[in-house]
C-alpha cells in the first residue's frame, strides 16, 4: 500500500473523528447517546480518540428502558470509566410513572417505541442541542438517507423529505431555538468495519457478544433471551442454546443467533459469512416494512 | 510511518501483531483501500438495477434483503426479481416508485470497500447530484444504448466535471436491447467524447453492460466478445485513486482547540483538525494564516499514536513550538505554501435554495472550519448544464441552477481555487432565515486574481 493512502478503517475513523469535533465546535450542549451495543461503544471510543488528551466534552446518555441485560449495565459502568467519561441515565419507567408513556401490553409488549418519549424528554431537560447516535447507514433502508447532521424540529421529528443538502464535509448546524440535531458520526461504517475496527483498536466488549450458553424462546425464528420481561405464548417452551448476540438492544427484542464465535477474529469470520442482516434479528423492526421509518419521523434514534 | 499503542487495554485479546496482519490481510480484511462513488442516471435507465446488480452479484446482498424484493417483486407481478427495489428506501419512493434523495450503500470486495452515493436523475434534482458528487472519487454515468447521449447525460458529465470528480465511467447500458452491436456502443462513445471534449475530465472510460441481465457488471459478458475491456466492478476495484488528493500544499484547517483543563497537561495546546492537503512532518516550519505568524511543528497524534509524518485526509493533532494564539477557523500551512486569503471572491455556485440567489443580500458561509458571512456582489453568468452555454442576459438564478458569481466575505478566508484542492476550495452558502443550505459554492480565485491564481489550472474551462 502507497505510504500516503490511508486504510478503509483509518479513513473511517478521521472521517467520525472530523464529524465528532464538528458537533463539539457547532453546538452547546451535546449529548453522546450510549446503549451499551457495539455501535455506542464504538463511537464513544472515538470521542474518546478525538479530544484526547482532554476528556470527552459532552456527557453520555443512556435511555434505560429497564429491559436491559444485565451484563449490558454491568459493562456500561466499566466502560464509562475506562474512557473517562460522564454518564447520564434516564428511566423510560420514570416516563410511564408520569403517565408519559403507556406500557404495551401482551406478550410481544416492549418498551422500544417507549423510550422515543423518555429521550425527548431528556433532550428537553438537559436543553441538549445536538444528540450524537451510533445509527449507521447500512443497518436498515431508511437509514441509508440519513445525513450526518440530521436536523430535527421542535418536535423531535425527521423529515425525509427536506433534508439539507450535505456537501463535502461542511455540516451546516444551524438551527432555531428548540429544534435540535441528531448526528451520525459513524454514518459510513458497515457491521464489518465496526467489528474489524474494534478489533484493531483491541476494545474489550461485552460478554454478550460472545458465545455462550442461555436458555431462550424461539419466537417465531426470533430467538428471545428467557428472563421476566417476556412472556411465554401458549406452545412456547425455554430451551436451552449455545448462542451470541449480534445487536444488543432490550431482552424483549433482540434476537440472539446461533453461534460457537468466542473471539473478535471469529466474530469477524463470521460476520464476513453471514447471510442475514444484522437487524434481521431485531423484532421492532419486523413490525411493518416501514417500521424504522415511522420510528424515526418521530424521533428515534 | 505510524508507532501505535492500544488505546485500551483487554489482556485476553491481545493477538500477535504479525499473524493476525498476515491473516487478514490476504483475505484482503483490514487494509483495504475505499472508494466513494456516485452513480447518475436519467429516469428509467437501470440505475438501480445497476446497483442491485453490483450488489448482489458481488454478493453484498442478504439472504433476508432478497427475500424481502422477491416477494414484493412477486407481489408486484415482475417478471424478473426486481433488484431495484434494493435501493428503494422511502415509503414515498415504494409508493411512487422514484428516488427522491440521496441514499448511500456499502459494498465491498475483497479488493475494496466502497460508498456509492446513489442520486436520482429527474431534472429538478440537481441539487442531489452535485451533493452526491462532492465526496465522490469517481461517477458512474449511464447512458440507454438505445437512447444515446441525451440532454440528462450531459448534465451529469458536466456536473461530474464541474465538482472535479477525478473519474469518469461511461456505462452503456441496455445492451441487450440493441442486439449487444459494437456500433451502437462505439456511436455513442463519440458522441460522448465530442461532448466531453469541452470538460475538464481527465479519465473517462466506456463499458458496454447489461444490468437487467448482468453483462458485464461483476461477469465478463459472453455476447460482446467484441469487447476486451475490464468490467465494470473490476474499474471499480482498479481505478489509481492514491493520487487523487493534493498531497503537495500542507493545509491543517484548525477545527477545534484541545486544552485539557489537568494539572498534568497544563500548558498543552493541542490543534485539532483533518488535514485538507499535503504532507506534514514533524520539525517542519509552518505558518498560521491569516496571522501569517510562523512556527515549528512538535508534535502531532490521534490519542496515544504519534505520527512522524501525516497526511490528507488523516484527523490529527497537532502541538507547536510556540505559544501563538490560534483558533477554530485559523489554517497551518506550510511555510512557504501559500494559499490565497482574501475577501473579494470568484466562485462556481450550485443553487439550492427554494428562494432565487439575489445580488445584494446576504448568506452565512461555511467553508473549511470558518464561518463568516457575505454579500453577493455580481452575478455574472448562468451556465446551461446542458450545453455549456454562459446565459448573460437571464440572471435569475433558481433552485438546480449553476452560476458564476462574485462575493465579499466580512473577513478574509484562506483558501485554494477547487481545481488544486476540493476541500479548501469549496463552501456552503446558508440563508440566515431559514439556516437552511443554499448554495454550494466552488471557489475559482480571488478578486483580482493573485499572482498563485494566475496558474492556468487555478480556472475553469467551463
Amino acid at each position: 500500500m502507497n505510504s500516503y493512502r490511508l486504510t478503509h478503517l483509518k479513513e473511517l475513523e478521521s472521517e467520525s473523528i472530523f464529524v465528532l469535533r464538528e458537533v463539539a465546535a457547532q453546538f452547546e450542549r451535546p449529548v453522546l447517546l450510549f446503549s451499551g451495543g457495539k455501535d455506542s461503544i464504538i463511537l464513544s471510543h472515538l470521542a474518546r480518540k478525538a479530544f484526547w488528551p482532554a476528556k470527552i466534552p459532552f456527557p453520555l446518555l443512556h435511555i434505560d428502558t429497564g429491559h436491559n441485560f444485565p451484563e449490558t449495565l454491568a459493562y456500561r459502568d466499566r466502560w464509562v470509566e475506562r474512557i473517562e467519561a460522564k454518564l447520564l441515565v434516564r428511566y423510560v419507567q420514570d416516563s410511564i410513572d408520569a403517565g408519559h408513556a403507556v406500557e404495551e401490553r401482551g406478550p410481544n409488549a416492549s418498551r422500544n417505541v417507549l423510550q422515543t418519549v423518555t429521550l425527548l424528554a431528556a433532550l428537553e431537560e438537559l436543553k441538549a442541542d445536538a444528540a450524537i447516535g451510533g445509527g449507521r447507514r447500512d443497518e436498515e433502508k431508511a437509514r441509508a438517507k440519513e445525513r450526518f447532521f440530521s436536523h430535527r424540529d421542535e418536535f423531535g421529528q425527521w423529515d425525509p423529505k427536506n433534508q439539507r443538502p450535505e456537501l463535502w464535509n461542511l455540516f451546516n448546524g444551524k438551527k432555531h431555538i428548540g429544534e435540535h440535531f441528531r448526528i451520525f458520526p459513524i454514518s459510513n461504517w458497515t457491521e464489518m468495519d465496526v467489528w474489524q475496527y474494534l478489533y484493531r483498536e483491541q476494545v474489550e466488549m461485552p460478554s454478550l457478544y460472545f458465545t455462550h450458553q442461555r436458555d431462550c424462546i424461539d419466537r417465531d425464528g426470533v430467538l428471545l433471551a428467557k428472563s421476566e420481561f417476556v412472556a411465554l405464548k401458549p406452545g412456547e417452551a425455554v430451551r436451552s442454546y449455545q448462542v451470541r448476540f449480534r445487536t444488543i438492544g432490550d431482552m424483549t427484542n433482540t434476537g440472539a443467533i446461533l453461534s460457537p464465535a468466542s473471539t473478535m477474529e471469529e466474530i469477524i469470520q463470521e460476520v464476513a459469512a453471514v447471510r442475514t442482516t444484522e437487524r434481521g434479528n431485531r423484532a421492532d423492526d419486523k413490525r411493518s416494512e416501514a417500521a424504522m421509518e415511522d420510528r424515526k419521523k418521530e424521533g428515534y434514534f | 510511518m505510524a508507532t501505535s499503542t492500544p488505546a485500551s487495554e483487554a489482556p485476553d485479546l491481545t493477538p500477535n501483531e504479525t499473524q493476525t496482519e498476515e491473516q487478514f490481510s490476504s483475505s484482503g480484511y483490514l487494509d483495504m483501500e475505499l472508494l466513494r462513488f456516485t452513480t447518475a442516471g436519467s429516469v428509467d435507465d437501470g440505475k438501480s438495477t445497476l446497483i442491485g446488480r453490483l450488489l448482489y452479484d458481488s454478493k453484498s446482498i442478504f439472504d433476508d434483503q432478497y427475500d424481502a424484493i422477491k416477494a414484493t417483486s412477486e407481489k408486484r407481478g415482475d417478471e424478473h426479481v426486481n433488484l431495484a427495489l434494493l435501493t428503494d428506501g422511502l415509503r414515498a419512493e415504494r409508493e411512487q416508485g422514484i428516488t427522491i434523495d440521496v441514499a448511500y450503500r456499502y459494498f465491498a470486495t475483497p479488493k475494496r470497500k466502497f460508498i456509492i452515493a446513489d442520486t436520482p436523475g429527474h431534472i429538478q434534482y440537481t441539487r442531489n447530484m452535485v451533493t452526491g458528487a462532492s465526496t465522490a472519487n469517481l461517477a458512474i454515468i449511464l447512458i440507454d444504448a438505445r437512447k444515446g447521449v441525451i440532454e440528462q447525460t450531459s448534465r451529469h458529465a458536466i456536473i461530474a466535471s464541474l465538482l472535479r470528480i477525478p473519474h469518469i465511467v461511461v456505462c452503456v447500458n441496455k445492451m441487450d436491447l440493441v442486439d449487444f452491436r459494437e456500433e451502437v456502443f462505439e456511436s455513442i462513445r463519440r458522441d460522448f467524447d465530442a461532448f466531453a471534449a469541452g470538460l475538464d475530465v481527465v479519465d473517462v472510460r466506456f463499458i458496454p453492460i447489461s444490468a437487467l441481465l448482468g453483462d458485464n457488471v461483476v461477469e465478463k459478458s459472453r455476447n460482446m466478445d467484441w469487447y476486451d475491456g475490464q468490467t465494470l466492478l473490476s474499474a471499480l476495484e482498479t481505478t489509481h485513486i492514491s493520487s487523487d488528493l493534493n498531497l503537495t500544499e500542507t493545509r491543517l484547517p484548525v477545527q477545534y482547540v484541545i486544552r485539557p483543563q489537568a494539572t498534568e497537561h497544563h500548558d498543552y495546546r493541542g490543534y485539532a483538525g483533518r488535514i485538507a492537503g499535503g504532507v506534514f512532518r514533524k520539525g517542519d516550519a509552518v505558518r498560521i494564516l491569516p496571522s501569517g505568524l510562523v512556527s515549528r511543528i512538535k508534535s502531532m497524534d490521534t490519542q496515544g499514536e504519534s505520527h512522524d509524518q501525516a497526511f490528507a485526509p488523516m484527523s490529527i493533532t497537532m502541538t507547536l513550538e510556540d505559544e501563538i494564539d490560534i483558533s477554530r477557523g485559523d489554517m497551518i500551512v506550510g511555510e512557504s505554501e501559500y494559499p490565497q486569503v482574501s475577501q473579494d471572491i470568484e466562485m462556481m455556485v450550485c443553487w439550492m435554495g427554494d428562494s432565487k440567489l439575489a445580488q445584494n443580500v446576504r448568506y452565512a458561509v461555511k467553508h473549511t472550519t470558518k464561518e463568516v458571512r457575505c454579500i453577493v456582489k455580481e452575478i455574472k453568468y448562468k451556465l446551461d448544464i446542458s450545453t455549456l452555454e454562459k446565459i448573460y442576459d437571464d440572471k435569475e438564478v433558481r433552485m438546480n441552477d449553476i452560476a458564476r458569481i462574485t462575493v465579499r466575505t466580512t473577513q478574509p478566508l484562506v483558501f485554494d481555487p477547487y481545481s488544486r484542492n476540493r476541500t479548501t476550495g469549496s463552501l456552503i452558502l446558508i440563508d440566515e432565515g431559514t439556516n437552511s443550505t443554499v448554495g454550494a459554492g466552488m471557489i475559482v480565485s480571488s478578486i483580482p486574481p493573485l499572482g498563485t491564481a494566475a496558474r492556468p489550472d487555478g480556472d475553469y474551462s467551463i
